[in-house]
């Protein structure tokens, strides 16, 4: 049984026609049927450019967003609905880490307090008390013990993200969804906490919601990844298919237009032209298609269903073709 | 170009470079290179102490050609840039050194000198189009103020230009977004907007503060490819400011690698990445995941964190994140390094050994690259 199993997940957006009051107008489609799967102590990235409705994707699972249709099953039950002291429960096994170090943790309380706000709100005493514990838990992420007092501003970017590493993990949850936890930091910082975050995770077995633009970090943590376009579904494949052998047209172009720290080197490059569409008003039929160098016609008039092409290898495309791009 | 004498061993390094052979055709008539930017310093004074944002920094560039600075944030990058357009004046900032654009020294012209050259010789794409755009002007208006400013012109004449430059930076159907207010374009077509504004006079040099940092990665190639197009079309010169090590290997011709105000590494950019010679940029390439190949053991960041730039540490800035300072037969943390040449138009400021160092490199870091 997987621990996570996520069916045909969508969250809408109402929006208000601004002419006349209090029509509504159609709803931004942030995520449009979204299904995937977790085991305990696996990583799945999920890619894609910026308004493809990852993050949204990640806050639903969690149930920081209302799901508008679809199923979230966790450990076996579903928990799509669940409210009050049930989803406070839950939030004991459910954890998440946020991008932004500055903007996820309260200015106005010292360190020790926050990461010690789990412990309060789910009414949880550790054994030994919830200063020692939480002074462990800053050991473990790499921060002095003896900084319990000090305030998020006294802090770097990475020592901030390794706060909210210690909050997440605190309860020790089964899964994480961390949301860009390292775009916002310098490379050589980006590694410790890349590394910090796979240390934990063999330690406890724990399984993370990678939600990042950046396909290289993807490639180093994930161990499958999904690829979202416009709230849909591209392709999701175990890493190493993926990145060697991609098949949907928007994951090769997204991984040829990484640059690669390797000068002079001759590269499949697949522009992509125009912006992302506006997820009030998708294109018909596949999402993809205005931009997609190979549409057609079908690609107009039928939406493309995921097929598994490989085993674990799923492809909504009408047209795939595997392309090494990198 | 050798009479700029410092105790940092700069004059060494220009001695060095002034035999270097050129790859541009045109340098073979002239030995001065377009913008030659000399021991440039830059101080703010602050309550807490003296920051030396960039502290004795040497560099120059050819038209047509691309240098790239790579550094993390607090590197002194953008304070170098910044200090190369002349922003820092009017600020508590303290600028000493040389920035010769071509025949001027960009440090001495008068303010009014100095505004000419703004937006006509030497423009700037900054990182966040969003706040350098003025949001109460359309993007049209905005294009022919920087036209206008430089040259007496008149409206339609200016408006063609400018729905011109707009549809060369690739931005579909410019006459109606020649209308448009920032607000109204996304991330990617903004940044199009500030390069077309930045392009509209025909600069020779190119200042791109983290140009595509904002943006997505297929976004960046659009904009990468499109300022390669344009670099080939008007011949400009270009500085890319960027901590993406794989943007420098795709756009740069040239790349400076600083670390705490100072230029650790400088090179050419098919060295830099071959044969990489400082420490630092060694941990840069070995903290980076890679897109082209998955690495089988954990990645190696750079420890500790990046140093304050009010209290530099002694000797070599990067010594208490070096992991190599072992092999160093000097005292890194008294002694301070000086920018030497490693090897033909290859410098780089570290006291271990040129020949241990390659070793170094061959034997603890690319394997694990």
């Amino acid at each position: 049984m997987s621990l996570l199993t996520v069916t045909d997940l969508k969250k809408h957006f109402p929006t208000y026609n601004q002419k006349i009051l209090r029509t509504q107008g159609a709803p931004v489609k942030a995520v449009d049927g979204l299904s995937l799967t977790l085991d305990a102590g696996e990583t799945l990235g999920l890619v894609g450019e910026s308004g493809c409705g990852k993050s949204t994707a990640g806050r639903t699972i969690l149930k920081l967003l209302e799901p508008t249709a679809g199923t979230i099953e966790f450990e076996g039950r579903d928990v799509t609905h669940a409210q009050g002291e049930e989803l406070r429960h839950l939030r004991r096994e459910l954890q998440m880490v946020f991008q932004d170090p500055y903007g996820s943790l309260n200015p106005r309380h010292p360190i020790g307090q926050i990461i010690a706000a789990p412990f309060e709100i789910q009414r949880v005493t550790p054994p030994g008390g919830v200063k020692k514990e939480v002074q462990a838990l800053m050991e473990r992420v790499g921060l002095n013990p003896e900084h319990y007092n000090r305030y998020p501003h006294e802090f770097s970017g990475g020592q901030r993200q390794r706060i909210g590493v210690a909050r997440a993990i605190a309860l020790k949850p089964k899964l994480i969804v961390c949301d860009e936890p390292v775009s916002a930091l310098d490379v050589s910082i980006q590694a410790q906490v890349i590394n910090l975050l796979e240390d934990i995770q063999n330690e406890q077995n724990l399984a993370y919601v990678f939600i990042a633009h950046d396909l290289s970090v993807v490639r180093h943590i994930s161990d499958r990844v999904l690829v979202m376009y416009l709230g849909k579904m591209m392709e999701l494949a175990d890493r190493n298919s993926l990145y060697e052998r991609p098949m949907h047209p928007y994951t090769q172009a997204l991984m040829s237009a990484v640059p690669v720290p390797e000068p002079r080197r001759d590269r499949v490059r697949i522009l992509l032209h125009g912006d992302l569409p506006s997820p009030q008003n998708p294109p018909s039929g596949c999402v993809f298609r205005t931009r997609c160098p190979l549409a057609t016609e079908r690609c107009a008039a039928e939406v493309p269903q995921p097929v598994e092409l490989e085993p674990g290898h799923v492809v909504a495309c009408h047209y795939p073709k595997v392309r090494e791009v990198v | 170009m050798g009479d700029v004498r410092d105790e940092l061993g700069a004059a060494e390094t220009l001695e060095s470079r002034g035999t270097r052979v050129d790859r541009s055709p045109s340098a073979s008539t002239s030995t001065k290179k377009f913008l030659r930017v000399n021991n440039l310093h830059v101080s703010f004074p602050t309550d807490d102490g003296v920051v030396k944002a960039v502290d004795g920094l040497t560099f120059d560039l050819e038209k047509g050609q691309t240098l790239g600075i790579v550094g993390e944030s607090g590197s002194g990058k953008s304070v170098t840039s910044l200090a190369v357009m002349g922003l820092h004046r009017g600020t508590r900032a303290k600028t000493s050194g040389e920035i010769w654009l071509d025949d001027e020294d960009l440090l001495k012209v008068s303010d009014e000198e100095l505004r000419s050259l703004r937006g006509r010789k030497m423009a700037m794409i900054f990182q966040d189009p969003l706040s350098a755009l003025h949001p109460y002007y359309t993007i049209g208006s905005q294009l022919i103020e920087a036209i206008q400013v430089h040259e007496r012109i008149s409206k339609s004449s200016a408006r063609t230009r400018v729905v011109d430059m707009l549809g060369r930076v690739g931005i579909p159907n410019p006459r109606r977004r020649y209308e448009q207010y920032p607000h109204e374009f996304s991330g990617g077509m903004r940044q199009r907007a500030m390069i077309a504004m930045a392009l509209i006079n025909n600069p020779e040099l190119l200042i791109a503060d983290e140009p595509t940092t904002a943006l997505d990665v297929t976004v960046q190639a659009q904009i990468l490819d499109l300022m390669r197009n344009l670099q080939a079309e008007f011949g400009s010169a270009i500085i890319m400011i960027t901590h993406d090590l794989g943007v420098v290997a795709e756009i740069a011709d040239d790349v400076l690698v600083m670390y705490g105000g100072r230029c650790v590494e400088y090179a050419e950019v098919d060295d830099l990445f071959h044969q990489p010679d400082h420490p630092y940029t060694w941990g840069l390439l070995s903290s980076m995941p890679r897109l082209d190949r998955l690495r089988q053991d954990r990645l190696v960041p750079v420890a500790g964190n990046p140093p304050s730039l009010i209290n530099v540490p002694p000797g070599c800035a990067f010594h208490p994140r070096c992991a190599f300072k072992e092999f160093s037969p000097r005292p890194c943390n008294v002694d301070d390094p000086a920018l030497l040449e490693s090897y033909p138009k290859h410098d780089s400021r570290c006291h271990i050994p040129v020949p241990m160092r390659a070793e170094l490199f061959a034997e603890r870091v690319a394997p694990k690259l």
